[in-house]
């Protein structure tokens, strides 16, 4: 068993404090991807797990065995770095090899055999005898990750192993972790700041703000059914627009106004009681959209477009709703220039409110399956 | 008049004009090189010279005596047993140094200890005091300890050294912390971790530091001149002097002399041919 499981996590350097208080538990076999901003917390969180930091405070236990006080190769553990950390004066094959051979217990057979295993499942077998300056950032990462694969450990650690990478190659080598961690099952944790990384390699994410975890969800629970402000914000690109704004009860229904906007909620969860002003209301880019593409909308909104950036595969609009910037996906080549007022609806299912404390308060849809972690508690 | 200088300035600009662009510049660096050159020419055509070839200033040729000079000084005064001292010496010096250099360095970057700071700023603080500032307490201490006239009294106060274990402190330091972090994840120890790793990654900053040591111990005088008094102990640069006091009828023997610099000359001058990319590069870094 190789699960993961983190009590209270704090660690505190001198009089800044990284991390504040995480509770997590990872199943074994499980992706779980942390990420966050710049100085959340999130390496400290993973480099604790490895040994390289001490706990200042709370446990980690890997399987039935805490681990606070274990040193790092005790730990059963693999850790792959953003800059490969490759010895430059090794080939890969002894890059592979150095710690196999330093510290352990293997025999040189079993050794040679697990190089030659984790070579031929990289496909890295002809780079053996080169060094690291004759590879390829792809190569030299696919090395280190052969590094972690020859330990056989219970737990991979990733720390951003893609940053240096170029995009292209990033999007490659992320489908070849995925492939990697499919065919071996061994629970991995996986830090990085870019959230499409996140979205894309995680059975569940966890998010980091502030070295306090804000969810933990599935991506698509994430995307859908974030648990505060800041999570909302942080996944999905461009970010979700958020507006301040006021709910009223009038009779049954529930009435969003903010500046030049006004919105009946569908009835969704935790919408009872809500009467109050300083909320604000969050609805992503690709929920808003020009009326003219949504027949039997019913409450429109004009706003006036700032900016277009044509992305492609969709032209993004920068438009002013009162005092409010929000940002709207249309079509690509609609013929919409800047100063254009445009007219725009909401698809009122995928509307969010979050409280002063940027809590998330309301889903106006239900997940089918709410889970504890959708709304904050 | 003014139409003269501006025909001569016209005829100057004319020979410019006719010369390949650069000769100038060539020029100035030959005659550069060959001014900073002189002396070590003037030595070597000295050292084939008689002394009374020597005594004629204008005679700059080389001299009647051919390689003779040489084999004078190495066979008859001893100058054989000089630089086999001086190669002993420096050799000493130079693994003593690194070494110890190393392991200071190692413990200085890798190891948390207290005021690790000032023990680094002391380590600093003795490159204000070279071995000739404090040669009468420590040739006072050689005479308590009875180490005159030993190898430990030549090499003893060279083995350690403030600047090469700034430079392995530099060196170290600049390789990235996640090397050292995979090697404990491995659990490597600090040993096979410098012998298989620092070492090997730095080993053109040693090779650097080693030339430098080299070259600087062979070159030194003062310090063997004090506290070696036994003539079959001494080092070649007093070996030169030596030479200087065996005149003949009067004259110092200047051939003879510069043949005994010209044979000191060499080994640092092979050293430093052999090792001089390293060398560079050490220099380079401790530019920054």
């Amino acid at each position: 068993m190789s699960d993961i499981t983190i009590q209270n996590l704090r660690k505190t350097y001198d009089d800044v404090r990284a991390v504040k208080g995480i509770d997590l538990e990872i199943d074994d076999g499980e992706f779980l991807v942390v990420v966050g901003p710049s100085g959340c917390g999130k390496s400290t969180t993973l480099r604790m797990l490895a040994g390289l930091e001490s706990v200042t405070d709370g446990s980690i236990a890997i399987g039935d065995r805490v681990v606070n006080e274990v040193p790092p190769k005790d730990r059963s553990i693999a850790m792959v770095f953003q800059n490969y950390a490759l010895y430059p004066h090794m080939t890969a094959a002894e890059n592979m090899k150095f710690g196999m051979k330093s510290a352990s217990e293997f025999s040189g057979d079993e050794i040679e055999r697990r190089v030659e295993e984790a070579t031929e499942t990289l496909d890295i077998a002809h780079l053996r005898d080169r060094k690291p300056k004759e590879l390829s950032g792809g190569e030299r990462q696919r090395v280190a990750i052969g590094r972690a694969l020859v330990r056989e450990p219970d737990v991979f650690l990733m720390d951003e192993p893609l940053s240096n990478l170029d995009a292209k190659l990033r999007v490659q080598m992320r489908a070849e972790l995925l492939k990697l961690h499919r065919d071996l099952e061994t629970t991995t944790v996986y830090v990085t700041h870019d959230q499409t990384e996140a979205m894309t390699l995680g059975d569940r994410v966890a998010v980091l703000e502030d070295g306090r975890l804000q969810q933990v969800a599935a991506p698509q629970e994430l995307y859908d059914y974030p648990s505060n402000q800041f999570v909302a914000g942080f996944v999905g690109e461009p970010a979700m627009n958020f507006i301040p704004a006021s709910v009223r009860q009038r009779g049954d229904e529930h009435v969003a106004t903010a500046p030049g906007l006004s919105l009946t909620l569908p009835a969704g969860s935790g919408l009872d009681g809500i009467d109050d002003d300083g909320l604000t209301l969050g609805v992503r880019p690709e929920d808003v959209s020009l009326v003219s593409n949504r027949a039997g909308a019913s409450e429109s909104f004009t706003a006036e477009v700032t900016v277009t950036e044509p992305l492609g595969e969709l032209l993004l609009l920068h438009c002013r709703l009162g005092d409010e910037e929000i940002r709207v996906k249309v079509e690509p080549r609609s013929r919409i220039a800047a100063g254009d007022i445009v007219e725009l609806a909401v698809d009122t299912d995928r509307l969010h409110l979050f409280d002063s404390d940027g809590d998330a308060v309301y889903h106006s849809s239900v997940p089918e399956q709410v889970t504890e972690s959708a709304l904050a508690d | 008049m003014a139409t003269e200088t501006d025909t001569t300035n016209i005829d100057a600009r004319r020979l410019v004009h006719r010369l390949p662009d650069d000769v100038l510049l060539h020029g100035g660096i030959v005659f550069s090189i060959l001014l900073m050159a002189s002396p070590l020419l003037l030595a070597v055509i000295m050292s084939t010279q008689s002394t009374t070839e020597v005594y004629q200033v204008t005679n700059l040729g080389l001299g009647s005596k051919g390689l003779s000079n040489y084999s004078d000084a190495l066979v008859n005064y001893d100058f054989s047993t000089y630089m086999l001292n001086s190669f002993v010496m420096s050799v000493i010096v130079v693994v003593g140094k690194v070494t110890l250099s190393l392991f200071a360095a190692l413990a200085l970057v890798y190891y948390r200890f207290p005021y690790e700071r000032a023990v680094f700023m002391f380590i600093l603080l003795t490159l204000l005091l070279p071995v000739p500032v404090r040669i009468v307490p420590l040739f006072q201490l050689m005479a308590d300890l009875g180490w005159t006239n030993s190898l430990l009294a030549l090499t003893g106060p060279y083995v350690a050294s403030a600047t090469a274990v700034f430079l392995f402190r530099q060196q170290f330091m600049g390789i990235s912390a996640s090397l050292v972090e995979v090697a404990r994840l491995d659990g490597v120890g600090p040993l096979t971790f410098l012998f298989r790793v620092l070492i090997p990654m730095s080993r053109g900053m040693i090779a650097g530091v080693c030339v430098i040591t080299f070259i600087y111990t062979w070159n030194q005088f003062l310090w063997p001149l004090v506290v070696v008094t036994d003539k079959s102990s001494q080092v070649v640069q007093v070996g030169i002097r030596y030479l200087q006091g065996s005149a003949q009828a009067g004259l110092t023997q200047w051939g003879l002399i510069m043949a005994g610099a010209v044979l000191a000359l060499l080994p640092p001058l092979v050293v430093l041919i052999v090792l001089h990319r390293p060398l560079l590069r050490t220099l380079t870094i401790q530019q920054k």
